[in-house]
Parts: structure tokens; sequence; C-alpha cells
């Protein structure tokens, strides 16, 4: 039995509160819903290893040498990995000094914060290992089975680059307690996240596309150029990656050089939580902040009203900056295809069409959410004299104006090459727009606006359906644009997706 | 003679059990009523039906005169909700505020914004009225809400535990408002735990306990009911004790 306040009863209460957190965030109360999710995720699961197999067993089942092409390619895969862990590990450890939950019953307490530091931060360790470690293991358990067993070395290597992107993760936070302050700190922190986590895969990209024309990212790991201008295979560069590929005198002094960097971090910065987590606090969410007096008390229909409420409060909202900023940051890429291609015929526009239909899905979705669930003033609304369609409706035009306006100015530049790819990109992202505000106002809930970063788990229905409908109206867009038949079947197939999602929805109007 | 400003016949409401049954209730225009009850009594449900938030089982509710369920719109004209948990937006101002919400009930802009500046004044809101509400207290957001209800000049006002979490002096400015409202002609129904709230400012308190209404009446009829000379927290004990028992 662990004694009360030492370090492995903090651990045991986290690992008991995150297990109810997660039972009941998976089951929503109900033994089926767990049964249903866990042949459902075994089934994702091993369709994964399927698809890895059929990409990677061919080149895998010849031998594998680590030469300089391949050392590039493992560093460039493993830093798409690490980018992912380090975002994510910068978001939850945020969260650590920022959420309140029992930390106001701990901090009052004479317990160690120390402790309670090391604890938590060993968790967004391990569970930014654990799932980094779940997304890359149908590669991984591939290149076992066909490659060998020395890739098990992976599976050490990965959890000790979670480790190392939680204590890089930690001096970023604290980087930006010392330059920003607490107030900003947790703003700026979840902005960098979604930056750094979607950043990267955006930047190679771009380089991709402004140098070699292609939209794939690993055609900037496979340029011979690149490869060329890179240091030897026998650079200490490589470390990392003769580490993932098994040469155990790489793997060990990785691993052991990651977990130190995170030890030190732990104790370096363990004794200014207590007085940073108490700082954090008396900020709180969102401070007193004056908005700039614009002209109130005009005369407007309450559609306008509501339409205008919706749009002031998105746009105060920097929870929903951070992820528009990443769904923006998708965009990226097709405006600069767009921009490199320009007046050269429309052949490569087809690769845009499928990712503006998503982006378009995605966006709609995410601002749907925060109009029909994330409505704080639920009652008053409900409670105001206007028909409850009136206010659907009013809400939905919010919402899709939003969605048009980020997309007008691509599918203008995309109309300017050639105007019927843009008219069937224009038609998918509007149907793909108007499908994931569908599944939302069947699946509306009244939650706080804060919970946004549990919409996804708050109804799986919705948030598979969601992701399904965008993905194929994206096809459907893009065989359209290819002047396929087929884009008839998918589109069919996408309609079926609306169907299952509306009778599984709790509102059917 | 002038349709009451609620009337409430056989209400009845079931979640897993029933909550509210066949319950009788009839509200003066321009009367201060208390609704009491102990906790799980039915009485958030029973004004949360009231206000449109709930859909009866069976049973008819009538805001002076308008039928809630057949013209929700006309109803909801003519009342305003004030929960106990602010409804307030944390990234508006007070005055953004009242704008959405004088906007939602159409109400004259040069009317609203005189009104408005009123109520900020009225209830200490006036030098906050252009900060954001994410980071006003309890309190705050509470009289901010509850200048909300007032700005489209509701004839029923619908007040949900209006004074938890509120010191002394938010509560007093709060309870002043709704003095001078019911002054004004306005109907106000309240729920409250606290019962020295209740004894000063209600005209007529009744008593809910199992969904159903109990005890009805002035704090005289209500003592004379208990038949001794008592506060209303031990009338309040004594009848949800014998309802409880007959229940």
């Amino acid at each position: 039995m662990a004694a009360p306040g030492s370090l492995l009863w903090f651990a045991r209460h986290e690992l008991r509160l995150s297990w109810r957190d997660w039972l009941a965030m998976m089951t929503g109360g109900r033994r089926v819903r767990l049964i249903g999710f866990t042949v459902g995720g075994f089934a994702i699961y091993a369709l994964l290893h399927l698809i890895a197999a059929a990409i990677i067993a061919p080149p895998a089942a010849k031998d594998i040498t680590a030469d300089k092409s391949t050392l590039v390619m493992v560093t460039g895969t493993g830093l798409l990995f690490f980018s992912v862990m380090l975002s994510q590990a910068l978001e939850s450890i945020t969260r650590v000094y920022y959420a309140r939950s029992d930390l106001d019953l701990i901090l009052s307490s004479p317990a160690s914060t120390r402790r309670l530091f090391a604890v938590r931060t060993g968790a967004v360790a391990l569970s930014t290992a654990v799932l980094s470690a779940l997304l890359a293991s149908p590669i991984i358990n591939v290149l076992i089975a066909f490659a060998g067993p020395h890739w098990l070395w992976a599976y050490l290597v990965l959890p000790a680059f979670a480790a190392l992107a939680v204590a890089l993760a930690m001096a970023m936070t604290m980087g930006l307690f010392q330059l920003v302050g607490p107030k900003r700190t947790r703003l700026i922190a979840q902005i960098l996240a979604a930056i750094v986590g979607a950043g990267f895969v955006i930047g190679i990209q771009a380089v991709a596309i402004l140098s070699f024309d292609s939209y794939s990212r690993f055609s900037l790991f496979s340029s011979p150029e690149l490869i060329a201008d890179l240091p030897d295979a026998e650079s200490p560069l490589w470390l990392p990656a003769r580490a993932v590929m098994g040469d155990a005198t790489a793997a060990i002094p990785v691993i052991a050089t990651c977990l130190a960097i995170l030890t030190i971090a732990m104790l370096f910065f363990s004794p200014s939580y207590g007085r940073l987590a108490i700082a954090a606090a008396s900020v709180g969410q969102t401070g007193r902040g004056r908005a700039r007096a614009g002209k109130h008390f005009t005369r407007r229909s309450p559609a306008q009203v509501l339409r205008q409420k919706e749009w002031r409060l998105l746009q105060r909202d920097p929870w929903l900056l951070s992820q528009t900023l990443m769904q923006m940051l998708y965009l990226v890429p097709p405006a600069l295809l767009l921009w490199v291609n320009y007046g050269e015929g429309a052949g490569a526009f087809v690769v845009i069409v499928p990712v503006l239909v998503m982006a378009a899905g995605q966006l709609a979705g995410g601002l749907a959410w925060l109009a029909l669930s994330g409505e704080d003033a639920f009652d008053l609304v409900a409670t105001a004299p206007i028909p409850s369609r009136d206010i659907l409706r009013a809400k939905i035009e919010a919402v899709l104006v939003v969605v048009a306006v980020v997309l007008a100015p691509l599918l203008a530049l995309l109309a300017l090459n050639d105007w019927t790819m843009a008219l069937a990109t224009g038609l998918c992202a509007a149907l793909s727009a108007a499908s994931a505000t569908a599944i939302q106002v069947w699946f509306r809930v009244p939650m706080r606006r804060a919970m946004f970063r549990r919409r996804q788990v708050a109804s799986r229905a919705a948030t598979i359906s969601e992701a399904f409908a965008s993905i194929t109206w994206a096809g459907t867009g893009a065989l359209l644009s290819m002047g396929s038949w087929v884009a008839g079947l998918t589109a069919i197939i996408a309609i079926g997706v609306l169907g299952i999602a509306r009778s599984l929805s709790p509102h059917r109007s | 003679m002038s349709a009451p400003a609620l009337a409430i016949e056989n209400l009845d409401k079931s979640f897993d059990r029933p909550v509210v049954h066949g319950l009788n209730l009839t509200v003066a225009s321009g009367e201060f009523y208390a609704l009491l009850g102990p906790n799980g009594a039915g009485k958030t449900t029973i004004l949360r039906m009231v206000a449109g938030l709930l859909a009866p089982d069976a049973g008819k509710i009538e805001i002076f005169g308008t039928d809630v369920l057949k013209d929700p719109v006309g109803a909801k004209r003519l009342l305003a909700w004030v929960s106990d948990e602010p409804m307030v937006y944390d990234r508006l101002t007070p005055l953004e505020y009242l704008d959405f919400v004088a906007g939602l009930w159409q109400v004259d802009p040069d009317h609203a914004r005189d009104t408005a500046n009123d109520l900020l004044a009225l209830l200490g809101l006036a030098p906050h009225a252009n900060e954001l509400c994410g980071g006003f207290s309890k309190g705050m957001l509470q009289k901010v809400a509850l200048a909300g209800a007032l700005i489209h000049d509701p004839r029923l006002i619908i007040l949900d535990e209006p004074l938890t979490g509120l010191d002394a002096g938010s509560a007093r400015q709060v309870k002043d408002v709704l003095l001078e409202k019911v002054r004004q002609g306005v109907t106000i129904i309240m729920t409250t735990h606290i019962l020295e709230v209740a004894e000063r400012m209600a005209q007529r308190i009744g008593v809910i306990a199992g969904g159903r209404l109990i005890a009805e009446g002035t704090l005289a009829e209500l003592r004379a009911r208990v038949g001794r000379e008592s506060t209303l927290e031990e009338i309040f004990l004594e009848l949800v004790e014998t309802g409880q028992a007959d229940a």
C-alpha cells in the first residue's frame, strides 16, 4: 500500500481517474457500447494492418539496408510522427497547468506539488507514447513480420521520443510563461500545438509542391537533390533512424538520452509548478477583457440578431481560433498547388478537389457544433419568442456563410483555370458542409462551448458519420472533376451515410 | 375578469419515475408567488414546462390566457426565464448581451437602449458594461441574466433559485429590482431554498413535494393550516413531512 502523498499514491490516484474518465467517454454508461467500440476498434486496427502490408510488405520483403536514402526516408517519416507527438504533448502539458478539476484541492493540501507534477507529466509522456505507438504499430508490425524482429526496437524508441517530446513541450510551455505570462500562455500554446501538429506536415508538403510539383510529402524525402545535400550515412544525425531500424548500438544511447532529457526537465521545471499553476488559476479561462464598443440596439430581425451573435462569438473564441487554424493550414497546400500551376492546365487540380471538399465538411461540422450544441445560453434562446425552426435556420445560415467565405477565394481561383471543376468542387463542398451541418443538427445536445474538444467523444456515431460523409463527398468531387460516372456511386454512398446517421440520431427533425 | 398570469391544470411529467403528478396551480396577475419544496420535489421541472423548455406528458399550461403548448411563441413573448445557472455568453459584454436579448424579443431599439442603461445602473453593472462577461463572478453573471430577463418588459418572470451564490449586496439589489417590478404590476414566480426570502417577499407561497402541490396560501394561511404561530421554516418542514407521509 503506497503511503498517502507519495509518488506511487499520486500515480494510483491519476490512473484511477483516467481509467474512469476513459471508460465513461467510451461507454456512456452502457456496456453494449463498449463491446461495439472494442469490436469496431479491432476491425479498424486490422484494416490498417492490411493497408500497411499492401504498401510496405513488398519493399520490406527485400533486404532493407541502412543506406543514406533509407535513413532519410525513416528520419522524415519519424519527424512526421514526432511533430504529432510534440503537438499532443504541448496541449497536454498546458492542461497540466490550467485544468482546474482537483488542482485547487491538491494545491491547498500539504502534499508535494513536485510529486504531482512528476506524475502528471509522466502520464502525459505515457499517453503520448501509447498513442503514437498505436498509430505507428501497423507499420512497425508489418516491418517486424516482413523485414525482421530487429524492428521491435521501434517499440522502445517510440516511447523514448515521446519522452523527448514531453520534455520539449515542458520547455516550450515554460518559455511561454516567461515570455507572455500565464494570461496568454494557454491560448498561444494551443495555437502552437496546432501549428506544430499540422505545420510540419503542411510545410514539407508545401516544399514538395513548390520544388517537385507533387502533392506527396514523401517525394521530398526521396528527392536525390535533398539526399545528396545531407550528411553521410555514418553521421550521428541518423542515429535516431538507425535506432528505429533496430541497430542496438544506436538505440541504447538514443533511448538513454531521451529519458535523461525528460528526467532533467522534470527536475528542473517541477519546483515552479505550484507557483505557475496558482498563477494560471488566477487568470481564469477568458479574463475580464474589454470589447470594442460597437453600435448597439439597432433594428434587426431575430435571425440577423442570432447570426451576428454567432459570428461575434466565433470571432472572439480563442479555442476555436486554434481549431480553425488547423482547418486553414490544410488549405495551404491546395492553395499553393493552385498558385504554382496557375494557367498550366487543370490536370493537377484534381488533387485539390477532395481536399477542399473535406475541409468544407470538417469546418462546417466544427462550426455547427459550436452554434447548435455549444449554445451557452440555450435556455435563453429556447425561451425567446421565435419558432424553433427559425432559430435553427439562422444558426445554420451563420455556419454556412463562414464556410462559404473561407472557401470562396480558392474556388474563384480554381474557376479562373477551369470553371467546370470549380463548379463540381463548389457543389460537393456545399454538399459536404450541408451534410456535416445536418449531422450536427440531428445529434445536437446542449453542452458548454468550452467542451468543444470533447465534441468528438460526445457522440461517436456523429463523428464517424461526419467523417464518412466528408470523405465520400470528397471522392464524389474528385470523380466528378475527372468526368467519371463512378461519382454517382460515391454520391449514393454519401446519401446512404446520411440516412444511417439520421436513423441513429436522437433528433430527426 | 382578466386571465390569471399562470394557470396549470392536471400537469403530469415523468422521466424514469413520475416527477410532476396532477398538478393544478393558479397565480394571479401582479402577484409575487414563491414555490418551495425539498430537493427533487419537481419545482424546476414545473417551471421549465411553463417556460416551454420541457414538454409535459399531460395537462394544460396557460400564461395570461395563452396556451403554452398551442401558441408557444405567443406565450414566450409574455415571459422571462432566469435559471439558477446564469445563461450568459462569456465572450459578450453585458451591453452586447442585452442588445442580443432585445433583438430576440424585437424590443424597439431606442426603448431597449434606455432600459439597458437603466438596468445596468440599477444592478451596479454600469462600470462593467463593456467588459466581457467571461471574467465575472457568479453574482455579476446572475445580475446580467436578470437584466436580460427584464429588458423586454415581460409580464411574467420565472426565477429558479435566483439568489443562490449572491453576496448580501447583490442579493439586496436583485430583491429590490424584483419588488419594484411587482409594484409595476409584473407577476413573479420564484423558487428558493432561502425561506426567509420567500417569507419576506412573496404574497403567496406554494409548497411542492413529490411533484404535487401539498399546500398553498399566504403565510398567515399556512400558519393557520399548521395550527400554531411558527416561522416559515417550521411550517415548511412540517408540511413537507406530512405531505411526504401522505404520498
